[in-house]
């Protein structure tokens, strides 16, 4: 599963893979990590940890949706995409409005309307999300409409690198803000909280939490799965041609918008999947989950752990969500020091992540014994 | 009539702080495309200095304007450190600077709160800076705050300096070479990576100018260097890469459109329309108001 | 080709097996009497009591809630040291919510379940209430919440130690008025408590004859003010009432300055404005400015002098003392006097126990409200000095009796 890794040596190439510009692991090494990892996370987790830490996990494992997306757009396609907590953030409010609305029962306002709101009856753009079927398409389709709308404006207009990433860093800022000031329709600063039930399950059941947890799971593996051909595609290779040399793809007569387009757009509903699990599984959405600062930490695991790597994003995101939880509980502190720290150590100096340590010390060794620079095609790699 | 022409002084004001904050960022991102997310943390730097000044000199009118040259040194230094030590090698890659250099924010900003504390800690403005000026306007009367007008002056006086340094001087024109062409200006013999460090010491500099200017108008604390940098970033974004009359223009409209909105309306409203305005901009100007020709390709 | 396309069968086959099992593990349906959301009992074994302690320690709002955690701390020692409670030591168990809600929410869970505390003591956001409110409801397990709120809540899990809206905001309307003052202009951050004090506020205003000349709200950390202040001054009214939170106050009462705006002209009256807030925004520009509240540092009682004493001796001579951070330490005495009269840490019969609990805090006596777990409290009307400390210019006499929905003001009847 990891992308960027060699292949066994003593494989020979298959003919149908000659033409692929990445070396793909063999698919008996796929399979086998993906049954590990279907068996850690429903078999191990669920035995091994307390409720409490397992409802964590679920949290983590939202994060690592988002991670996935993260690698497509940003590892695989060079979109920084630091607006992330945009798609986040549409995903969990449409699924929030959905179940608030399904507490309050039909024709009932949810209850900080009642408190805080204006009028007495639910504004107009409340009103479709009682359908839970209308609820659970837009949680991937709104953001993926969003995403497609600003991404045929920006990258049309061939706004791209640094100006994209600032951009949607603007983007997000500005969503939250807009959040924060109908208070009377979205909960401001507060959110959407006190969430009861999912789909007419108490959320308060340790039973359903698990369940929760299980479809966070089940969604993950099935993204990872669904990401892994999108690589292996044709188009994956187009868009890693259009992330190494914008340019030279044009000129062979592709239309480079397009391709950046349509991983704006996955990487768009996979973060809004993630947004919309996140809320049965912590129970509550906010804007603080939607600024700058939340995006950029969407997109620090898959830094870590390895952008361009399926398995290191998914990882990293799980590891840095992890350690935030771990450390912040001990040296608050110390964590924030921690955090700048991993984050310019990995990106200065690994920018192949966590997943890239074996082979780089592996190629510094080689060139070491062999004094060759053998190093130089990888710099060229680790570079995006 | 007073209200129209306070509400575009106001504007102007607002858009010299924005010059300010930007300015520096013009030369690192706009001259050396490099994304300092840390810019805000130089500023929060020169803020901190002045604070500091304060506790050991008597006057505040005299600490205030003997902040200006220390605090450009202190975060010049700064900034020298981190392009010597990190950014130095991600040349070639801008998006990571603008992830390294976040990650050096988040440390600077719990440095801050190491040395000086969590809360936000107060200056004194001397009592020529915190009055107002009155002038007769037919019959009514327009009331100019003289820290306004201090950092209108001051924001000014950088952009002029700043353009003589790059048009007049021999160090100006190696920057402006390195900018253009840089594989050409170092075969030429021109020593890239010290121009590269002096346009960072002035670039990060200037972060340390405005945030002696951010101590008139606002907080002083860990978090205020956050505050700020977005509003640079777009700046930049909405004046062009690599020019200073861009950066200029950008920065004033910019901020007379945030006040004019924001009277009219709310400051959120005015905050999501300005940002609104400028991806609809970049639609008819994708790289800003003025671009620099560069044989580039990218 | 084949082996792809087997192992793509593979995997879709282990997808449905670990959907299927998924779906075995189903609970209890919404509306099923008392869920699985059994409370976890207190871990009381031993000498000690565990209770946490749930600030953020990190972040925005980090240099508030510090001082409100040293201060539950200095009551936790001073306990401590008199023998403590039901003879078992106190052990605070801290965690850090990281100024983020969602945070809040985990950190509260971990101590009710993983450390499985008799009570916890924190939170400063409405915010961050609202997130936790739930899982205290769920595990049945107390909160303790020390600062001022906008009211229009009532959870059976918490107790409110701070003012809600009838013992802050309009006593200080009430002085306001009582000075002539015939037009407000509201400033507040874009949150609900200024939003919601806002509305009571204007209620007030439409009933007692007084106008509101405008209202602006500034996103959470703003600090850019010159319009907002010309917006003020433009409009002329009597008087300013400013719920602006944080780094915000820095810039706005700067920008007030130097537009020429004075305490004489155009008072502002703020009601999230204390002594520490006082000390980083500069008393230059706060000098005879009014805040609203039930506590000041040189509010003159004996316990008063006793718990500035302490607090300075344990944290330094310049730290000053503010209102949450009194209710935050009184909070913690009134949970011991609750749990001694009921014989015991169970939330249900401390909560039994709790109506009429009073205590000696350094405010004067605050008494427990046992139906809406409010206090009845002293409202206090203050006048910000040139030494950064504030002077009380008014108290109402008595304890007002807490009112969190305004049910007692025929005004405000159409606010909830």
């Amino acid at each position: 599963m990891t992308l960027t890794a060699p292949p066994p040596p003593a494989a020979p190439p298959e003919p149908a893979r000659a033409r692929r510009l990445l070396p793909a692991a063999g698919p008996r090494r796929t399979l086998a990590a993906f049954a590990l990892g279907a068996v850690l996370l429903f078999a191990v987790a669920p035995l091994a940890l307390t409720d409490f830490r397992l409802g964590l996990l679920a949290k983590y494992l939202c994060t690592a949706i988002v991670a996935v997306g993260v690698c497509l757009a940003w590892g695989r396609g060079g979109l920084l995409t630091l607006g992330q907590g945009v798609f986040f953030g549409l995903g969990g409010y449409a699924m929030a409005m959905h179940l608030k609305l399904a507490d309050a029962g039909p024709g009932n306002l949810p209850d900080f309307m009642v408190l805080y709101g204006t009028t007495d009856t639910l504004p107009w753009w409340w009103v479709p999300f009682a359908n839970p079927v209308f609820a659970l398409a837009a949680t991937v389709l709104l953001p993926m409409g969003v995403a497609a709308l600003l991404g045929s404006l920006i990258f049309r207009r061939r706004v791209r690198g640094a100006y994209f990433a600032l951009l949607s860093q603007a983007l997000t800022a500005a969503f939250a803000i807009w959040l924060v000031g109908q208070q009377a329709t979205t909960g401001g600063t507060n959110g959407l909280t006190d969430i009861q039930g999912f789909f007419g399950y108490a959320l308060d059941d340790p039973a359903n939490q698990r369940m929760v947890y299980f479809v966070i799971a089940l969604v993950l593996l099935a993204l990872i799965a669904l990401a892994r051909q999108l690589i292996h595609s044709r188009y994956g290779e187009l868009l890693v041609a259009v992330r190494d040399s914008e340019e030279r793809v044009r000129f062979l007569g592709y239309d480079p918008a397009r391709v950046k387009l349509v991983v704006y757009v996955v990487a768009a509903g996979m973060a809004g999947l993630a947004g919309a699990l996140f809320v049965p599984a912590v129970g509550i959405i906010s804007p603080a989950l939607i600024g700058i600062v939340p995006s950029i930490e969407l997109v620090i695991g898959a830094a870590v752990g390895g952008r361009a790597s399926l398995l290191g994003a998914v990882l990293g995101a799980l590891a840095v969500a992890w350690a935030k939880t771990a450390l912040s509980e001990e040296f608050p502190a110390a964590w924030t020091y921690f955090q700048g720290l991993l984050f310019v150590v990995v990106v200065a100096f690994l920018p192949g992540g966590l997943a890239s340590l074996a082979r780089t010390v592996r190629a510094r060794l080689a060139r070491r014994r062999t004094g060759a620079d053998e190093d130089g095609a990888e710099q060229k790699e680790a570079a995006v | 009539m007073t209200v129209i022409l306070g509400q575009t002084f106001t504007g102007i004001s607002i858009g010299a702080v924005l010059l300010l904050i930007a300015l520096g960022l013009s030369l690192t991102f706009g001259q050396m495309n490099v994304i300092n997310m840390a810019h805000g943390e130089f500023i929060m730097a020169g803020a901190y200095t002045t604070y500091v000044l304060q506790q050991h000199l008597a006057g505040a009118g005299l600490s205030l304007l003997l902040a200006l040259p220390v605090a450009f040194l202190v975060a010049g230094v700064l900034g020298v450190a981190l392009e010597h030590l990190l950014i130095r090698r991600l040349y070639l890659r801008p998006l990571d600077t603008l992830l390294v250099t976040w990650g050096v924010s988040l440390m600077l900003q719990q440095l801050a709160r190491d040395l000086f504390g969590a809360p936000n800690v107060q200056t004194r403005a001397p009592d020529w800076l915190t009055g107002h000026l009155t002038l007769p306007l037919g019959g009514a009367e327009l009331s100019l705050p003289t820290s306004r007008l201090f950092i209108l002056a001051l924001a000014l006086a950088a952009v002029g300096t700043l353009a003589l340094v790059l048009r007049r001087t021999a160090l100006g024109r190696r920057v402006r070479a390195v900018v253009q062409h840089r594989e050409l200006a170092e075969v030429s013999g021109i020593p890239t990576g010290r121009v590269d460090r002096t346009t960072f010491f002035l670039g990060s500099g200037l972060a340390g100018i405005a945030g002696v200017a951010l101590t008139l108008v606002g907080p002083i604390g860990p978090a205020m260097g956050t505050n700020v940098i977005i509003d640079a970033f777009l700046v930049i974004v909405a004046g062009g890469i690599g020019r200073l009359r861009g950066c200029v223009v950008a920065a004033f409209v910019l901020g007379v459109l945030q006040s004019v909105l924001e009277w009219s309306t709310t400051v959120s409203v005015a905050k999501v329309a300005v940002l609104v305005a400028l991806v609809a901009f970049l639609q008819w100007r994708p790289q800003g108001l003025y671009t620099l020709r560069t044989r580039s390709l990218v | 080709m084949r082996a792809t396309s087997r192992s793509r069968r593979t995997v879709l086959g282990a997808l449905l097996l670990c959907g299927a099992l998924t779906a075995t593990g189903c609970g209890a349906k919404t509306g099923d009497a008392a869920g699985g959301g059994k409370a976890v009992a207190a871990d009381t074994s031993g000498d000690t009591v565990k209770v946490g302690l749930l600030n953020s320690l990190s972040g925005t709002m980090a240099i508030s809630e510090v001082t409100v955690r040293d201060a539950v701390k200095l009551a936790i020692e001073e306990i401590n040291a008199s023998g403590g409670v039901l003879g078992k030591k106190i052990r605070p168990v801290s965690e850090d919510g990281a100024s983020d809600w969602p945070t809040f929410a985990e950190k509260a869970q971990k101590l009710i379940r993983e450390d499985r505390v008799a009570a916890t003591f924190g939170c400063w956001t409405s915010a961050s209430r609202k997130a936790v409110k739930p899982v205290f409801e769920k595990n049945r397990s107390l909160l303790f919440y020390p600062v001022q709120y906008e009211g229009l809540e009532q959870s059976p899990y918490i107790f409110y130690s701070g003012a809600t809206t009838n013992q802050q905001i309009v006593p200080a309307l009430d002085y306001l008025k009582s000075k002539g003052t015939k037009s407000l202009y509201l400033v507040g951050s874009d949150y609900v408590f200024p939003r919601t004090a806002n509305k009571v506020i204007k209620a007030y205003a439409k009933a007692n004859g007084m106008t509101v000349k405008g209202e602006d709200y500034a996103p959470l950390g703003s600090t850019e003010f010159s319009t907002i202040a010309n917006k003020v001054k433009a409009a002329g009214a009597d008087a300013v009432f400013n719920t602006l939170n944080g780094d915000s106050n820095v810039a706005f009462f700067k920008e007030y300055k130097s537009a020429g705006l004075t305490a004489k002209a155009m008072p502002v009256l703020s009601v999230s404005i204390a002594e520490e807030e006082v000390k980083s925004i500069g008393p230059q520009y706060l000098k005879d400015q009014l805040t609203a509240w039930n506590y000041y540092q040189t509010t003159e009682t004996a316990a008063n002098t006793a718990f500035v004493e302490a607090y300075k001796a344990k944290y330094g001579k310049a730290k000053p003392t503010s209102d949450p951070m009194e209710a935050a330490y009184t909070s913690v005495y009134l949970w011991k006097e609750m749990v001694e009269k009921a014989k015991s840490f169970d939330p249900e019969k401390v909560r039994a126990a709790a109506d009429g609990t009073a205590f000696e805090a350094p405010e004067g006596t605050v008494t427990v409200d046992g139906e809406n777990q409010h206090l009845a409290k002293t409202a206090r009307i203050g006048r910000i000095g040139a030494d950064g400390l504030i002077d009380e210019v008014w108290n109402s006499g008595e304890p007002i009796e807490p009112d969190p929905f305004l049910k007692g003001y025929d005004w405000a009847s159409g606010l909830s």
